[in-house]
């Protein structure tokens, strides 16, 4: 006799094979419609184990930011699969992307923190979403987080009144705090200089190897590279390279 | 605020940390609710004048019942009524006393001054058919031909003689080539219909109105005995006067169905009606323009926090929320600067615009109904959107 999943988010291993956090089989994606559709993403296979640091590289329009945000539910995906820790995100209803996007913390380009809340409340937001038993400690969570990343004395700080560097640190603070499963991250380092450029990627492999955290980062930082567990290259919307 | 307002939500007040962070626009905009309010209380507050000012008038009489001609809209525009039917009343087992009154309208113009419009009763000194007991008494002095008793509340009067009257020296009036003498004041107020009101004995007012006649009196006003119900009283005589020149109500009804005539078939009460839509419509589309502004000025930050994991219900929330604060921080100016208005108005045209206590109410509860739909129609644009196409 089968027993046929929870229907809700699948988060534990708790079958027998574990899945690869993410899986991406057969994955097409187009923008615009009709006469203006371009084709972004020519059948992309891909699936990367837990823990890893991947990065994914490539020129400007090759794919990568598209790529990442199907993987994180921040785009609808329509034609091929992605499994995101075992969720099926083609045609994914609406209670199901939220459940996921709150499985991963996700680092933007630009670091898009709310201008009226201070680098502590931003930290908070994504904390409040869990729900109140996540917001227990939530202020030792955040300030912790902050201080880590050499916010300890800006806590209180909107914005507005941050350096570039700063505000990108804050961002990665607000994807780390909730503990996900996976980190995307979208260029984290290019508003940072090497030494903390440097050191906010380790951050983010260290906490992957101590919490199985899978992270998956867009990059043209040659810096970085060598922190890399898996180096993946995209090239007009495929896969064109693939390196351990 | 902020932190009361985090234990008060449970969560981080993010509607107010927007409102505030832009201090300016925050003051923008609770100016543009304050502004709608203040046009929704003006009109309620001419409406309101409207209603009380045609109600006053009927305040005067003591009486149960009002017999009027049935072509009889409001107080004043009514036929002459045929004094049988008043004997008929009498007739009519219960009806305890009937008195005639006659009602005409004057243009006095002063040798000094501006045009004023008296609407002036005339009544049997005899019957005490008012409720001021200073008028019931006044009115021995009314037996005396060509003396009367005038409104202090006329508007474009000039204040001087109602001091003098008050000291105890009548003071002589020409109006409508008789000399008429202003023995005592009584107060009802100015309306929409008139400047002021004089009561006067029925000999003098036939005297004032040459065209009247004694048989034909305007209204018919009735005290039912101690023991009988009006309403069953009004059954009895609309039965007893089936002759379809008049039409019974009590005093009350009367000035209901007349406010109700002002308000919906005069042109006037229609106008102000329409200028309550103006306003309700004004202070949706300022609302609306204030807080789809802040949506999609916002539009990145909501993104970000959708990608994170929060529901559209949240953004809904937020904006909400601002909708809220902008409808509480704008009613109390607008309040308060509508009632110095009210003032002015009132010192301005003798209308009695007053602030009622319920009408503050309506307006915070139609202000925060008016801001929470502007709020969901501005929240519309993220439904639907993908996190990414939003940054």
């Amino acid at each position: 006799m089968t027993v046929s999943p929870a229907p809700h988010l699948v988060t534990e291993p708790s079958r027998r094979q574990v899945p690869a956090p993410i899986a991406v089989q057969n994955l097409d994606y187009w923008f615009g419609q009709g006469e203006a559709r371009k084709q972004a993403l020519f059948d992309v296979n891909l699936e990367i184990e837990r823990g890893e640091l991947v990065i994914l590289m490539g020129p400007s329009g090759s794919g990568k930011t598209t790529l990442l945000t199907l993987m994180g539910c921040l785009r609808e995906v329509h034609d091929g699969s992605i499994r995101l820790l075992g969720n099926e995100l083609n045609s994914a209803g609406e209670d199901l992307l939220v459940a996921c996007r709150r499985q991963v913390g996700f680092i933007f380009q630009a670091h898009n923190l709310h201008e009226s809340l201070t680098a502590l409340q931003n930290v908070r937001m994504a904390l409040e979403v869990h729900g109140s038993a996540a917001m227990q400690n939530w202020y030792e969570a955040s300030s912790h987080l902050l201080r880590l990343l050499g916010l300890g004395e800006r806590l209180d700080y909107l914005p507005g009144n941050l350096s570039g560097g700063q505000k990108q640190r804050v961002a990665i603070a607000r994807a780390l705090v909730g503990n996900p499963e996976i980190v995307f991250a979208d260029e984290p380092t290019a508003a940072l200089d090497k030494e903390s450029g440097y050191q906010v990627v380790k951050l983010l492999k260290d906490l992957g190897r101590v919490r199985q955290t899978t992270t998956l980062m867009v990059t043209h930082d040659n810096r970085i590279l060598d922190l890399a567990d898996r180096i993946i290259t995209m090239e007009d919307g495929r896969i064109v390279r693939d390196e351990r | 605020m902020t932190r009361l307002l985090t234990v008060l939500f449970g969560r981080l007040p993010i509607g107010w940390l927007q409102l505030i962070h832009n201090r300016t626009r925050f003051a923008a905009a609770i100016a543009g609710v304050a502004f709608a309010n203040i046009l929704i209380f003006m009109q309620l507050g001419f409406l309101g004048a409207l209603m009380e000012g045609t109600k006053l008038p009927y305040g005067l009489f003591a009486s149960d019942i009002l017999i009027s001609a049935s072509d009889a809209n409001t107080l004043s525009d009514g036929s002459n009524l045929p004094r049988q039917r008043l004997y008929q009343a009498l007739a009519v087992p219960g009806v305890a006393e009937a008195a005639a009154i006659h009602l005409g309208k004057i243009d006095w113009q002063p040798k000094d001054g501006n045009a004023v419009s008296l609407h002036v009763f005339g009544v049997d000194p005899s019957q005490e058919i008012f409720v001021s007991e200073k008028v019931n008494r006044a009115l021995e002095q009314l037996k005396l031909l060509d003396f009367a008793l005038i409104d202090r509340k006329t508007r474009n009067m000039e204040p001087a003689v109602f001091d003098e009257i008050d000291s105890g020296t009548p003071v002589l009036r020409e109006i409508n080539d008789r000399t008429l003498t202003l023995a005592e004041t009584f107060e009802v107020g100015s309306g929409f219909e008139a400047d002021g009101y004089m009561i006067v004995s029925d000999q003098t007012f036939l005297r004032l109105f040459p065209g009247r006649v004694p048989g034909a009196p305007t209204h018919i006003a009735i005290n039912v005995e101690p023991a009988s119900d009006p309403d069953a009283m009004v059954t009895a005589l609309r039965e007893r006067l089936q002759s379809g020149d008049s039409i019974v109500r009590t005093l009350a009804q009367a000035a209901a169905d007349d406010q109700k005539y002002q308000t919906t078939e005069r042109p006037i009460g229609v106008v102000f009606g329409f200028g309550i839509i103006i306003g309700v419509l004004v202070g949706i589309i300022i609302v609306y323009q204030v807080l789809s502004t802040d949506v999609t000025d916002h539009l990145g930050e909501y993104a970000t926090l959708k990608a994170v994991g929060y529901r559209q219900s949240f953004f809904l929330g937020i904006v909400f929320e601002e909708a809220l604060i902008l409808a509480l921080f704008g009613f109390v100016p607008g309040l308060l600067i509508a009632l110095g208005f009210y003032e002015l108005v009132s010192m301005a045209t003798g209308l009695p615009v007053v602030m009622s206590g319920l009408r503050p109410l309506f307006v915070l509860a139609g202000t925060i109904l008016m801001c929470v739909i502007s709020g969901a129609i501005a929240t519309r644009r993220l439904a639907g959107a993908d996190p990414a196409d939003l940054f």
